[in-house]
């Protein structure tokens, strides 16, 4: 997995709530049985004027031009700004590997579905909470400021203007944050304690041979 | 001891290790695995050269992608074709309990199977790459959906890290209205606390209307606690749990049975057991429902109008329903009975099973399908549920009502296969999910019980099935 340490990078701001995973990637594109390539289908339907197919290259695709990541001026961003309820519906984890393989880092909203959210930390995502409030802020300057940039510090749980003159903090779990800085793998990390689960199992095979 | 709702004792009682931070190692005792959110986590394990830790918790199935029609001809979509085969290949590498292939005479829907085949049980921890596989919590389970990386993880370790959720509890009391099923049940709770109102909780739906429920029902009720934002949603064990499972394929027998029975009965929440949210719902005061957006929190009864965005005072919330009633093409203030539609489907994990047949037939019966609609299918849930309902003829009653008796499947829920609405198309759905493009690019969904589709499908337009004759 990708480590998460400092990234500064390219807003998008996505002025939407209750984002669905369908959206993020619509059903055609999960008949892959690849965890790459999804990016060119991120938000398909929305982006694109014509329906997209897996097995159909998206090169030379009408694309929306009201749809805001069609904008020149957002091209290349890696951090998405969107409001509550990020990523409901649907548990696919290709909704965050869509948002990944397009190049996104960090996804910033005030509130995310569940299932979502522990889907990001597998892939070296970061979906960071802030206040309604603060996101708001985030919004308006995303629209106020071309070019608009932010650097996200997840050592110090802070996201930052880069001229320093905003900063908001944000909390994170410390074992997801320990893993993300480090990169590490969440099944090496389990199989350390294999001689507990081992010996959780055999007592629960005494106790509820039922459920063997 | 303090009393312990029954989340916290599904909790606890499968609580392997906990780190500093309260990351918690759970144990899982049930995985279910389809061909969607598989390929990449069996992948995964190969390239580690990691096996299965246990492969007598794995059941799976092909639903997703599998057609519902000309079973004789295989899978015609070369894409979907190969996620199926892929899947067999899997299973047959690294092994499972149970595996209902494609075409298998009890193959059907991850959640119908579960149940139906007694593999899902009292006081089991059970996942699957599934957001709906809250279903499963009907049966007192802590069932959940998780991720393919997750899918990996409980595959290798049996184990799943996870964060304990907070308590919710969500009360229905009464009884409930002739013409109102759990479905709506499921969508006037939606509702009432919004379609992230659970986001962070364990719902557990407590409350005389739920101990009326059959276990059918109740298996709707918690199938739709993702679409409120809950990742499981549960129903306490009473009498109703344990007759559903008596005789079960895979339910423990003789003394094992009497064992278990005594420990499933113990899986209620204590009295006095503290909720962080309680949330009361009048079953008496429910009316069916009628989604008119595109999240499922957008419903209304068939007695409502389509809403007005002027009226709202949140500007994002307003923006929403203005990009939803654009979408749906509908227009404020229409009454929700007057509302024409294209196609009917009846089906998917939440409404495909055989009380779902049985009731939507007897709506049909003797009837004909309006001019209008252009489709209504039937879809049930698995082989058995199909094979019982054409025992009781009840394909019958469809196929004579002009509507498609088709295979078992998922079909037009996510329209992943062949079943899906065309652009500008409008749906009566027994489905969940009324997101955009959901049921197929451009297709407008409605999301409804099964009598009130099947009688949409006969008027031409949503009825209030109450009055029904």
């Amino acid at each position: 997995m990708d480590k998460f340490t400092v990234h500064n990078g390219l807003v998008l701001p996505l002025d939407r709530a209750n984002v669905d995973t369908d959206a993020i990637i619509p059903k055609q594109f999960l008949k892959s049985i690849k965890r790459s390539g999804f990016g060119p289908n991120l938000f398909d339907a929305w982006r694109y004027l014509d329906e997209g197919q897996p097995d159909k290259p998206n090169a030379g695709r009408p694309l929306n031009p009201d749809f805001i990541m069609n904008k020149p001026q957002y091209r290349g961003a890696t951090i998405l700004i969107a409001r509550e309820n990020f990523g409901c519906g649907s548990s696919r984890e290709h909704a965050p590997w869509a948002l990944h393989d397009y190049g996104f880092r960090a996804v910033i909203a005030p509130s995310y579905a569940d299932i979502f959210f522990n889907n990001c930390y597998q892939n070296g995502m970061l979906p960071i909470v802030l206040k309604a409030s603060e996101v708001d802020q985030l919004f308006h300057d995303a629209a106020a400021f071309p070019g608009f940039k932010l650097v996200i510090d997840l050592g110090e749980q802070a996201v930052a203007y880069p001229d320093g003159s905003k900063r908001f903090r944000f909390e994170i779990d410390a074992f997801r944050k320990f893993c993300l800085l480090n990169g590490l793998d969440d099944i090496g990390l389990t199989l350390r304690h294999a001689d507990k689960i081992k010996a959780f199992e055999e007592l629960r095979r005494a106790e509820q041979p039922w459920l063997f | 001891m303090t009393a312990q709702t029954l989340y916290d004792k599904l909790w606890q009682s499968h609580t392997v290790h906990m780190e500093d931070d309260g990351t918690t190692m759970l144990y899982i005792d049930r995985h279910l695995v389809h061909e969607v959110t598989s390929p990449q986590a069996y992948e995964g394990l190969k390239l580690a050269g990691r096996k299965l830790w246990r492969t007598g918790s794995v059941v799976a199935t092909a639903d997703h992608n599998t057609p519902t029609d000309h079973w004789d001809k295989g899978i015609q979509d070369p894409i979907a074709r190969t996620q199926v085969e892929q899947l067999d290949t899997n299973i047959k590498e690294f092994g499972a309990k149970v595996y209902f292939p494609f075409r298998h005479q009890n193959q059907g829907i991850v959640h119908v199977i579960g149940p139906e085949n007694g593999v899902t049980l009292p006081g089991m921890t059970v996942v699957c790459g599934d957001s709906h596989t809250s279903t499963h919590g009907a049966f007192a389970c802590l069932a959940h959906g998780i991720g393919t990386s997750e899918v990996e993880h409980v595959l290798a370790t049996q184990t799943l890290l996870s964060k304990k959720m907070k308590n919710m509890r969500v009360d229905i009391e009464g009884a409930i209205p002739r013409g109102v099923t759990a479905k709506d049940l499921a969508l006037a709770v939606i509702g009432k606390i919004g379609t992230a109102g659970g986001a962070g909780y364990a719902i557990e739906f407590s409350g005389s209307a739920v101990r009326a429920l059959s276990m059918e029902g109740r298996m709707t009720l918690c199938n739709m606690s993702i679409e409120a934002g809950a990742r499981a949603g549960m129903v306490a064990v009473d009498e109703t749990t344990i007759q559903y499972l008596k005789g079960r394929t895979y339910a423990p027998k003789g003394e094992q049975w009497d064992r278990a029975v005594v420990h499933w009965r113990t899986l209620v929440s204590d009295a006095g057991a503290v909720f962080d949210r309680t949330v009361t719902v009048n079953a008496g005061e429910v009316k069916p429902q009628v989604t008119w957006g595109t999240s499922p929190e957008m419903v209304l009864s068939i007695e409502d109008r389509v809403p007005d965005p002027d009226k709202e005072k949140d500007a994002v919330r307003r923006e929403g329903m203005e990009r939803a009633l654009v979408y749906m093409g509908l227009k404020p203030n229409t009454p929700i009975s007057q509302i024409m539609i294209d196609k009917v489907f009846i089906g998917s994990c939440t409404n495909s099973r055989i009380e779902d047949l049985r009731a939507a037939a007897a709506v049909v019966r003797g009837k004909r399908k309006a001019a209008n609609v252009v489709l209504a299918m039937v879809v049930p849930g698995s082989g058995p549920v199909k094979v019982q309902a054409e025992k009781e003829g009840l394909h019958k009653i469809f196929i004579d009502a002009g509507f498609e008796w088709r295979e078992p499947g998922c079909s037009m829920c996510l329209a992943m296969n062949a079943d899906r609405l065309q652009p500008g198309e409008r749906c009566a759905s027994t489905s969940n999910r009324n997101f955009e493009g959901r049921q197929g690019t451009g297709g407008r969904t409605h999301l409804v019980s099964p009598e009130m589709a099947a009688a949409a499908g006969i008027a031409g337009h949503f009825v209030d099935v109450r009055q029904w004759r």
